[in-house]
């Protein structure tokens, strides 16, 4: 394969695998917050905890417009398996994020009869989630294909195993909002945040985990990814990085450090993204489509590559103003409502 | 792959994205309108402009909301319920989508955060940067997507191999031969249709007698800039038309219902077009005006839906209908610009009431034509998915008709409630006019002693109750 046709995929992959992470992490804690929002009754706190993240979540979801959109341009036909593949939960996962996208406006339009918003961004938010980890888990598992396209059944994404991913991913969102509102709030509110989170810790390890050890046991290639030489002593880092930001996180908890915990979470889930890239690499679609087979006409690639790369920059540039101009601790009453 | 699952994936398509184009339609216009406002304020001091804004602020903030979750629903159901298209026209439309993302999704998204939340946060004039931004923002949007969908109908700039588009020209891909009127259109209907909600709710509160100012500045800039564009939308609908004529006759044919291409066109005012006996029944016309239209000759040719094998044409009725109600309603917003801008220049167009009355009223119209037009396109271009590359029957995804049938179901339960809810939450916020808007802001200091933020906030909070 000559120059282009080689590299461009390779660079594509890491631009997806970039905005992915990136969505997990930042809607990662604004979903985390919904999922904690039957554990916290009183309107005040409610409150508070929207408004920690009520500037921030429709930039924060347009990295999923990136990724799904970026899929389609770099890797049409990964895109054209997938989404078939997992029509069910990609359409609720979508339904539940309306609801709990308008809840965001229509909560204190609506006050004082917010109730059925509390409950659609409550809801929305833990639906999102764990649609969004059952799509993981069935991508893990394998998408069965036969001539180029989905040839699966309609209910193949449901197994055991996706279950699992999915509670695995409303977790691990509800430990990210946790230790955001530890960051973002005070009083109250921010107690609440820093019990929660130590509850939360200990369910997201023992998941990643069970993750770990499910995949290699069950799928042969993954196995050998890791456990030969000389990938195991190469890797060996990852695992021990992984336990390394576990136990900042806890320490942060106990401590009552504000800022920690919540880096250390995002650490753990980056850390996650990397064993899963290391696991399946370079299959796009495992284990049939590597990057390679899947990706779109070179042309098509660059042309879509030279606007990511002048554009990325200054779209993380702005993020991180928006970010600046909202810092600091959210208090009781703030919004423009 | 059976038909049924074809046929309700295109049902589920068109719900969600007719659906979606109601609040781009209105927050496209409205960024903008809100953008000007505060630019006059900045550069007037007149307070009664701030309040304006933070008013429709809300309005924009609750409809910015439900087209942004409408929308992430289309951009996943290519692949969920069309995933031929990503595979055959996907290396020349990714790229367009991408840069739609790139280049104005990030941007109305990031600013729209500093323009709702950032009234006491940051400097009036970083403030209203950040709503010109989102405005920028939603047209960068419409300037791409509607590239994508131009290319769709009127496909330049690639080439075919084994059954899949490849690009060879960027420039003439963008920049295809129906994109220019398509676009000019399309805007033009985003600023008609706000304009023209900005004057119905200037004209209801002047009926009540209520927030008097602020409702002359809405029924001035409304009225002003609908007797600008809905004329100049004629000409522009008229050249689209032109325009089609040359690279989807078929599309022309439907729209006019003229089956019989070997004698002049007749404009026809009404009629029930029949496909199984191609002919129109009950048919009003006037004779040969739709060649005249179309041709600038009165006995001039155009191609009629005989000359196109059955399978090649697109559904009738449709079509001709939606097409007579778009325009229709093109023409009552002509009338309404141009007796309002009479009524103006002898200085009564705040006392008129039988013309207050029907404008308080004519608030959907620009929604009703956006969809009419959007379905006579779309319709207009079947049975193809992109003109002559791709038909849609052959894009559908392999998934379950029972499967599609279901989320299907769920899209109407969802979008109904929030679509009303929507709707009424908004007609409360109208009924509770600019009042509750008015906070005073402090000149100029980024982040002020948050006692003072809290206090802004409350009182803005007790104004919304
Ligand atoms: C003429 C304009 C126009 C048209 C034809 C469409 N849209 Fe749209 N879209 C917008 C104008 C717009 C906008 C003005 O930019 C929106 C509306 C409200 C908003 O939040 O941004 C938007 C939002 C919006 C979003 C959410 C962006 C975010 O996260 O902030 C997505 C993913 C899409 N659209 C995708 C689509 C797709 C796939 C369409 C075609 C089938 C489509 N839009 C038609
Ligand atoms: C935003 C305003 C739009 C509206 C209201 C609209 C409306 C419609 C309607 C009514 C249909 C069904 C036609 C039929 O099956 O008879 C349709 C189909 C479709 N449209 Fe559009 N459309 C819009 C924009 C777009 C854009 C911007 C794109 C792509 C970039 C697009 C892509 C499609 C596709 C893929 C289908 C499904 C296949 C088909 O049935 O033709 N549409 N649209
Ligand atoms: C007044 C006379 C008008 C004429 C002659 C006219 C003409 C047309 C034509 C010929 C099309 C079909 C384009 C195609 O072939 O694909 C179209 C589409 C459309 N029209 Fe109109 N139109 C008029 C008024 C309006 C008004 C008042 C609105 C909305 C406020 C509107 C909104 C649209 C939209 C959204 C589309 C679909 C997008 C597009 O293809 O441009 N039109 N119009």
């Amino acid at each position: 394969m000559e120059g282009l046709a080689y590299w461009l995929p390779l660079i594509w992959v890491v631009v997806l695998g970039v905005a992915v992470a990136l969505y997990v992490v930042l809607d990662g804690f604004d979903l985390g917050i919904g999922i904690l929002f039957p554990a916290s009754p009183e309107e005040a706190h409610r409150d508070q905890m929207m408004n920690s993240v009520a500037p921030f979540w429709d930039g924060n979801e347009t990295w999923l417009v990136l990724g799904g959109g970026g899929l389609l341009v770099a890797f049409p036909l990964a895109y054209s398996i997938i989404m078939p593949a997992v029509y069910l939960p990609v359409l609720i996962m979508l339904l539940a994020l309306v609801f709990r996208g308008v809840a965001f406006e229509f909560r204190w339009v609506a006050k004082p009869h917010h109730q059925m918003w509390d409950l659609a961004f409550a809801g929305g938010s833990i639906t999102a989630a764990f649609t969004q980890g059952i799509i993981l888990g069935h991508l893990l598992e394998g998408i069965t294909v036969g001539d180029n396209a989905f040839a699966g059944g309609t209910f193949d994404w449901l197994s055991p195993f996706s279950l699992l991913t999915g509670i695995a991913v409303v977790a691990g969102y509800a430990l990210l909002g946790a230790t955001w509102l530890v960051m973002k709030t005070d009083g109250a509110v921010q107690e609440k945040a820093r019990r929660q989170a130590k509850l939360l810790l200990p369910v997201v390890l023992a998941a990643l985990a069970i993750v770990s050890l499910w995949t290699p046991l069950a799928i042969p290639r993954i196995f050998e990814r890791w456990f030969t030489m000389p990938n195991f002593l190469l890797l060996a880092p990852v695992p021990l990085l992984t336990a390394y930001a576990a136990w900042r996180c806890w320490s942060g908890l106990q401590k009552e450090h504000e800022t920690a915990p919540f880096v250390a979470t995002i650490a753990l889930f980056l850390l996650g993204f990397l064993g899963l890239a290391v696991s399946n690499l370079p299959y796009i679609v495992p284990p049939t489509l590597d990057v390679w087979q899947a990706a779109a006409h070179p042309s098509s690639q660059l042309f879509m590559l030279v606007g990511v790369l002048i554009l990325l920059p200054i779209i993380l540039a702005y993020t991180v103003f928006v970010y600046y101009t909202f810092r600091g601790k959210v208090r009781h009453g703030e919004g423009y409502h | 792959m059976d038909f049924d699952a074809t046929f309700l994936a295109r049902i589920q398509f068109a719900f969600t994205v007719s659906f979606h184009i109601i609040f781009p339609s209105f927050t496209i216009g409205l960024a903008a309108f809100i953008a000007t406002l505060l630019v006059r304020w900045r550069m007037t001091g007149q307070e009664h402009l701030h309040r304006l804004a933070r008013f429709w602020t809300k309005i924009f903030a609750v409809s910015f909301a439900m087209g942004v979750v409408s929308g992430i629903v289309l951009s996943y159901e290519f692949g969920t319920n069309w995933s031929g298209f990503s595979r055959v026209v996907g290396n020349v439309l990714g790229p367009l989508l991408g840069y739609e993302v790139l280049t104005a999704f990030f941007l109305e998204a990031s600013f729209l955060g500093i323009m709702l939340f950032g009234w006491n946060r940051v400097p009036p004039g970083l403030h209203v940067t950040s709503a010109v931004l989102v405005a920028i923002g939603t047209s960068l949007s419409a300037f791409w997507i509607l590239a994508a969908n131009s290319w769709m109908h009127t496909p330049a700039g690639h080439e075919i191999r084994d059954g899949i588009a490849y690009p060879v020209s960027w420039l003439e891909i963008i920049f295809n031969p129906s994109f220019p009127y398509r676009f000019a259109h399309m805007f033009t209907a985003a600023f008609l249709t706000t304009s023209l909600v900005v004057a119905a709710v200037g004209a209801r509160y002047l009926l009540k007698g209520r927030f008097l100012e602020e409702a002359k500045t809405m029924l001035r800039m409304g009225i002003g800039m609908v007797a600008l564009l809905a004329p100049l939308q004629l000409f522009i609908g008229d050249q689209h038309g032109l325009n089609t004529l040359e690279h989807q006759p078929a599309k022309v044919a439907a729209m006019e219902a003229h089956w019989d291409g070997s004698k002049p066109a007749d404009l026809v005012l009404f009629a029930w077009p029949s496909e199984t006996e191609e002919r129109n029944l009950f048919e009003i016309s006037i004779p040969n005006i739709a060649s005249l239209i179309l041709t600038h000759q009165l006995d001039g040719r155009i191609q009629g839906l005989k000359d196109f094998a059955p399978e090649d044409r697109p559904p009738v009725k449709p079509v001709f209908f939606a097409f007579r109600v778009m325009v229709g309603l093109g023409l009552l917003m002509i009338a309404a610009g141009l007796v309002g801008a009479f009524l103006w220049w002898r200085g009564r167009l705040f006392e008129t009431r039988w013309f207050l009355y029907p404008l308080s009223l004519s608030w959907p119209a620009g929604f009703i034509a956006i969809l009419a037009g959007w379905w006579v396109t779309e319709t207009g271009r079947q049975p193809w998915l992109a003109h002559g590359i791709l038909r849609t029957a052959d894009a559908a995804s392999p998934v379950s008709a029972g499967a599609v049938l279901t989320t299907l179901i769920l899209f109407v339960i969802v979008y109904s409630v929030v679509f009303s809810m929507g709707v009424y939450y908004i007609n409360r916020l109208i009924e509770k006019g600019p009042i509750g808007a008015a906070v005073k802001t402090s000149e100029g200091v980024p982040s002020r002693p948050l006692s003072a933020a809290e206090e802004a906030a409350h009182e803005a909070i007790e104004g919304t109750r």
